[in-house]
């Protein structure tokens, strides 16, 4: 499936024709260049390498820059797309107009880093009363039974580290594509922070004409 | 930031701002009914201006049959055609909350009249 790397400049409000405002995120899709490809032969795999985002050879370390062919300047952020459905070549640079007919897309990001939450945060807990004699408000509760199992089981819900983890969001509609600044605008968020990295693909789970 | 505000820029209506705070206007508001489409005309105080940019709203007071009513129109909807000046109102607020609590006369926003200037 064809993908591409772009770049989250934020959010705003655009009329549509009948005079509603639609809640975007605006997209930048700055060329991508495709810096190697993955074949079933060879690597078992079939998939695109893109690039985007240059970055001087002074900062890249030489065992990354050793997958650079030579011509292709070197690229900070590198993502595979796994089957990418579109003749290609090493070289090449790939825009906007890969999306041109697509209705529907689904954005993967980071997100933003929430620093140490409590489980109401973090997992969506209850929590107790507030007033009312309550001595429970905001605290985690039980996490688990008694002398059997006589431990703590993995993975039991508890507070620590929010975000700044991986998430897709399906099926954001395209409201415009701007060839010209290279722009594209979805209905709804985007995870990650301004100028974060995402990247952009038909949705899955939807059609994909508009 | 620069791209938020081209894409912004494209919606905005030059000159959309012909009035001001306690004036009266005639909004001409276009209304949809399935296949056919009519401006009705609003017509009312301007009571508060709010926001800024693209997201600029107008809210408009009047009476009707005895019941105060307010819409608050979004000022570069392309929904709002037109927005007409109906007559300058001389006021010394920003926002015209306190005519909600008057009633009759003591609601009225006397007219500004611009003396010439010498």
């Amino acid at each position: 499936m064809v993908g591409l790397i772009g770049k989250k400049v934020g959010m705003t409000q655009v009329f549509d024709d009948t005079g509603r405002l639609i809640p975007v995120t605006v997209l930048k899709v700055e060329p991508n260049v495709v810096v190697a490809q993955r074949t079933v032969d060879r690597d078992g795999y079939s998939a695109v390498v893109l690039g985007a985002n240059p970055q001087k050879e002074s900062r890249m370390a030489k065992p990354v820059l050793g997958q650079f062919a030579e011509g292709i300047q070197p690229m900070r952020d590198l993502y595979e797309f796994r089957d990418f459905g579109r003749e290609c070549a090493v070289g090449d640079t790939l825009g906007l107009d890969v999306m041109q007919d697509v209705g529907y897309v689904d954005i993967t990001g980071t997100t933003k880093g929430k620093g140490f939450q409590g489980v109401m945060k973090r997992h969506n807990f209850g929590g107790g009363r507030k007033t009312h004699g309550s001595k429970f408000h905001r605290a985690n509760g039980s996490t688990g039974m008694a002398a059997y199992p006589a431990k703590v089981i993995k993975g039991t819900k508890m507070a620590g580290r929010m975000g700044g983890e991986r998430s897709t969001v399906l099926s954001l509609r395209v409201v415009r594509i701007d060839q010209e600044n290279q722009l594209i605008l979805v209905k709804g968020a985007v995870p990650g922070r301004k100028n974060a990295v995402v990247r952009i693909r038909p949705a899955v789970k939807r059609s994909m004409i508009g | 930031m620069d791209a938020i505000k081209a894409v912004e820029a494209a919606h905005v209506k030059e000159n959309a701002e012909n009035f001001r705070i306690g004036d009266t206007v005639k909004v001409h508001f276009r209304i949809v009914e399935g296949q056919t489409e009519r401006i009705q005309i609003y017509e009312g105080l301007v009571i508060a201006l709010n926001n800024s940019g693209l997201r600029r709203t107008v809210t408009v007071r009047k009476l009707s049959y005895g019941v105060g009513v307010e819409r608050i129109f979004p000022l570069h909807s392309p929904r709002v055609q037109q927005i007409e000046l109906v007559r300058r109102g001389r006021v010394r607020r920003a926002k015209l909350y306190y005519i909600r609590n008057r009633v009759g006369k003591a609601a009225k926003v006397p007219e500004l009249v611009r003396r010439k200037e010498r």
